[in-house]
């Protein structure tokens, strides 16, 4: 009953070859950079969809923190005289649940449809592939800053639609690989609603 | 699942509280022999506050473990839902379109799928048309988020619904389960869809005649659907009664109250408002007027007193003209 023995054996003050995983002795600045850097290939791998392992294998859940964050900002309505009253527009706390408890209701469903996929993997695909959307939403609020013309309504329309076709095309180009193939179509429809939502909440901000 | 540094520690609380007991049953026996009196009453203080923090940390200490275990087994529990998600997408898109073709009742059990995957879904687009109508009604809400509010209508007229007619069909003695039921009446809620998303696309705001149309047509169906497999798991008349009314009842009025309390309230309170918003705005400040605006509007204001004053004067002028030539007449 031998078995190989195997494994690298490191103690403190050792030179090692591994350079990467050695954060201790490098600067703060590289390190911060590094992870930055980390976040800004996944959001090229979500403008640029292809078949990818990097969303899956390394996942983490500062892009769709940001992601979030921004977009509450953006989204967030004024209130009028009366605080009870909104304005109609999303608070703040309302794009958040909607982003968070919406992913997670997407992956609950993925993982009972019988998903070979983590919980956290599938959160973090979600959180990533809304960029696209986002990137309509600062579109959308540069067009809002002119006078609204129903021509800028069509183009903000447009950009939406877009956004949330190429989201949702994104987050299945991920996602898809996961599932039974019987069942994509009943993994993506509540990935559709998802990204439909946001994108309802992003045209229906004036 | 049983992670054995907790088991550990749990021992040792066990442990230490026996300890406790230990100490707290001897002592007293001790003290009362060896000087009875105020000492005694002393220990007897301490020792029930000793006791009183073993119980009460054993209480908190047991309390969390509880609630730790059921945040973990509702992660783990996902693999007892999962086979009530076990269905292909043709099957999905089939029950979709038999929830409004209601069946010719017969002697024949109509089956009825332990499914949950297509009702979620519906209600999920039902919330998400809810949004879409409330967005476009410009429906605003007190204290609350158009989120919650449609996320907890959907919700609650699902399982609630689902419970009652639940209860009603156990005391009426139909043969169906609550998971049955749960899944007849979220596929049901498919025609009600329909209804509203074409209420909110077509908007005809002072016609209620299309909306009543659709109703009568997919809301009618749909219940029928459920009426049908309701008789065809009933026995008694009255039974059958009973619970068919209450489901057709439920699933008829509650789509007339999604289409009414979020949609055209709005519009006819407005209307009686002479088009004045429901929700108070915030008044106009008198830097957004323009300033020729005020201007007529001070013009109007004054030439409107000017005319009173002038009447007024001529009428005063008349009556005196009127009372001097009276006073003539009675002179002359």
């Amino acid at each position: 009953m031998m078995s190989p023995l195997e494994g690298d054996i490191s103690a403190p003050g050792l030179k090692t070859d591994d350079d990467e995983f050695n954060t201790l002795d490098e600067p703060v600045k590289d390190t911060i950079l590094r992870d930055l850097k980390a976040v800004g290939i996944k959001f090229w791998h979500v403008l640029y969809p292809k078949q990818s392992k990097t969303l899956l294998k390394e996942w983490d859940l500062w892009g769709p923190l940001v992601l979030c964050v921004f977009m509450a900002m953006m989204l967030e309505g004024s209130h009028g005289e009366s605080d009870k009253v909104s304005d109609g527009g999303p608070q703040f706390a309302e794009v958040f649940v909607i982003y968070w408890v919406g992913a997670m209701v997407v992956t609950l469903n993925t993982k009972l449809l019988g998903g070979n996929i983590s919980f956290f993997q599938s959160i973090c695909v979600l959180g990533y592939c809304v960029c696209p959307l986002t990137v309509s939403l600062i579109i959308c609020r540069l067009i809002l800053i002119a006078q609204q013309t129903t021509p800028l309504f069509v183009i903000r329309f447009i950009v939406v639609v877009v956004a949330f076709a190429w989201s949702t095309f994104a987050s299945t180009a991920f996602l898809a690989e996961s599932q039974p193939s019987k069942k994509k179509a009943l993994a993506v429809y509540p990935i559709f609603l998802f990204y439909f939502v946001i994108s309802w909440l992003i045209i229906s901000h004036t | 699942m049983a992670d054995p540094s907790s088991w550990n520690s749990q021992n040792m609380s066990d442990k230490s509280a026996v300890i406790d007991l230990g100490e707290l049953e001897n002592e007293p026996d001790i003290d009362a022999a060896a000087e009875p009196g105020p000492t005694s009453k002393k220990s007897f203080g301490d020792d029930m506050r000793q006791r009183l923090t073993g119980n009460v940390t054993e209480m908190l200490w047991n309390s969390g473990k509880t609630q730790a275990k059921k945040a973990w087994s509702l992660y783990g529990n996902i693999d007892i839902l999962r086979p009530y998600f076990d269905v292909e997408p043709h099957e999905v898109r089939q029950r979709l379109l038999f929830s409004l073709l209601p069946q010719k009742p017969s002697d024949q059990k109509q089956r009825v799928p332990r499914e949950l995957y297509g009702p979620l879904m519906v209600v999920f687009t039902m919330i998400a048309l809810l949004l879409f109508q409330m967005k476009t009604a410009e429906h605003k809400v007190e204290e609350g988020t158009l989120m919650g509010t449609a996320f907890g209508v959907c919700f609650t007229y699902w399982i609630g619904g689902a419970v009652f007619v639940w209860v009603l069909s156990y005391i009426s003695n139909v043969h169906i389960a609550l998971l049955q039921i749960m899944s007849m009446m979220g596929y049901g809620l498919f025609g009600p869809c329909i209804v509203l998303f074409l209420s909110t696309i077509i908007h005809t705001s002072h016609d209620h005649l299309f909306f009543y149309s659709m109703w009568a047509i997919f809301g009618g169906l749909s219940s029928l659907r459920m009426i049908s497999i309701i008789l065809s798991r009933t026995q008694g008349q009255s039974q059958r009664l009973l619970v068919c009314g209450v489901l057709a009842a439920l699933h008829l009025l509650f789509l007339i109250y999604l289409h009414f309390a979020y949609h055209q309230i709005v519009e006819e309170l407005s209307e009686v408002f002479d088009s004045k918003p429901v929700v108070q705005q915030p008044e106009a400040k008198l830097d957004d007027i323009p300033a020729t605006k005020i201007a007529e509007s001070v013009k109007s204001v004054v030439e409107h007193a000017q005319n009173i004053v002038k009447r007024a004067v001529n009428d005063t002028l008349v009556v005196t003209r009127l009372g001097t030539n009276n006073t003539h007449a009675v002179q002359a």
